[in-house]
């Protein structure tokens, strides 16, 4: 089963929850109380995963590794393999010293 | 207790000096795809003989230049000389006819029963190869793909705007496809070679989105996937790319393998 069906499967099923709740198919004294709340909840739903995500994301952003001794010990091995290789007979284009 | 264990030591001991062919003779086939890579190239190719040699495994690079008018391949077929022919092996090809077709060609000529694919642009460290093969033995894992999202990974030269995007369609990609692989779009990965040619053959798609759908298919066809941690250093010479068209070609990517596996 590809991802697309599953998750409209999913969604179809929480759909039709929904409705049944909505329409009153399922009896829930909470939901017939707060009948707004259960109108709006996929929007609620879907909002609150939204911000969840944005707000996941700025944390990643925020936590991602910075690299800079990666990025020093690099130019000091490029220093190196230049030496080195020249001293091989190497010949690097003139642009390139 | 101590006893019983100590026997068993003495028992491998005793296999491994008696049978040598009980050790795997394993052979690693580097793929370098490269296009204007004049410069990184002698570079690139001097670290990885330094760490290859160190690691002592047995080794071979595969240079795949598609014409580059920068002299890329000219630089190669010096390194070859120094090298040697064993060591550094040239599969170049007339004009660019992109990375994924890049490795197909490459893999063809390999003689390792193991392929380790990176970029030549310097943004793949050679050190983390090692690693890499640790980790494939350490469960006999199929594919073993390096991580710039977990643990000490990272990058080097990205703004916010890229570690954004970056991080932003990380989670759109987690949350569609659940790949249960941290790092689908990094091309620094290490194949059973019949695995790597199995996927290859399946996988359709272009450019970075290539990298993507191999783990995806890897997924897809129950293979093993280990991760090691890397750090990507963001290429020094040349220039770097991540424009609309790279994100539309990310999104058309991400819909297809949504709605195909
Ligand atoms: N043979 C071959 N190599 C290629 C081709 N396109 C890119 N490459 C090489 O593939 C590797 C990855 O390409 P890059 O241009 O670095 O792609 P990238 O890392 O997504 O983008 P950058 O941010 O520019 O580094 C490099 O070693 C390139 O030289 C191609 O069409 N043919
Ligand atoms: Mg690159």
């Amino acid at each position: 089963m590809t991802k697309l069906l599953e998750w409209l499967g999913g969604a179809g099923a929480l759909g039709a929850i929904w409705l049944a709740l909505l329409t009153n198919k399922i009896e829930n004294p909470f939901f017939r109380d707060h009948y707004t709340f259960l109108l709006l909840s996929p929007i609620i739903v879907v909002g609150l995963f939204g911000l969840a995500s944005l707000l996941l994301v700025l944390y990643r952003v925020y936590t991602f590794n910075d690299c800079n001794d990666a990025a020093a010990e690099l130019q000091k091995e490029i220093v190196e393999a230049k030496q080195d290789l020249k001293s091989l007979g190497f010949k690097f284009k003139d642009s390139f010293k | 207790m101590t006893a019983t264990l100590s026997f068993r030591l003495y028992l491998l001991l005793l296999l491994s000096l008696t049978c040598p062919t009980m050790a795997p003779n394993n052979k690693y086939s580097i793929l370098l795809p490269t296009y204007n890579e004049v410069e990184n190239l002698p570079i690139i190719i001097w670290l990885l003989v330094k760490h290859m040699n160190s690691s002592g495994h047995p080794y071979e690079i595969i240079i795949i230049d598609d014409g580059s008018p920068d002299g890329t391949l000219e630089a190669a077929e010096q390194l070859q000389r120094i090298y040697g022919k064993e060591k550094i092996v040239l599969r170049p090809r007339e004009k660019k006819l992109g990375l994924g077709t890049a490795y197909i060609h490459g893999v063809k000529h390999a003689t390792g029963n193991f392929v380790i694919i990176m970029d030549a642009d310097l943004s793949h460290h050679p050190k983390f190869i090692k690693e890499m093969i640790e980790k494939q033995k350490s469960n006999d894992y199929d594919v073993v793909t390096g991580t710039r999202y977990v643990g000490t990974g990272g990058v080097y030269g990205w703004d916010f705007r890229r570690k954004l995007i970056s991080r932003g369609a990380n989670l759109l990609t987690q949350i569609l496809l659940r790949p249960a692989v941290s790092d689908l779009t990094g091309s620094f990965r290490l194949y059973k070679k019949d695995v790597l040619e199995s996927l290859t053959n399946s996988c359709i798609s272009k450019g970075y989105v290539f990298q993507m759908e191999m783990i995806i298919r890897a997924r897809q066809k129950n293979y093993t996937i280990g991760e090691v941690p890397i750090s990507f250093v963001d290429r020094v010479y040349g220039e770097s790319k991540l424009g609309g068209s790279e994100i539309v070609q990310f999104v058309r990517g991400l819909v297809y393998l949504f709605a195909t596996t």
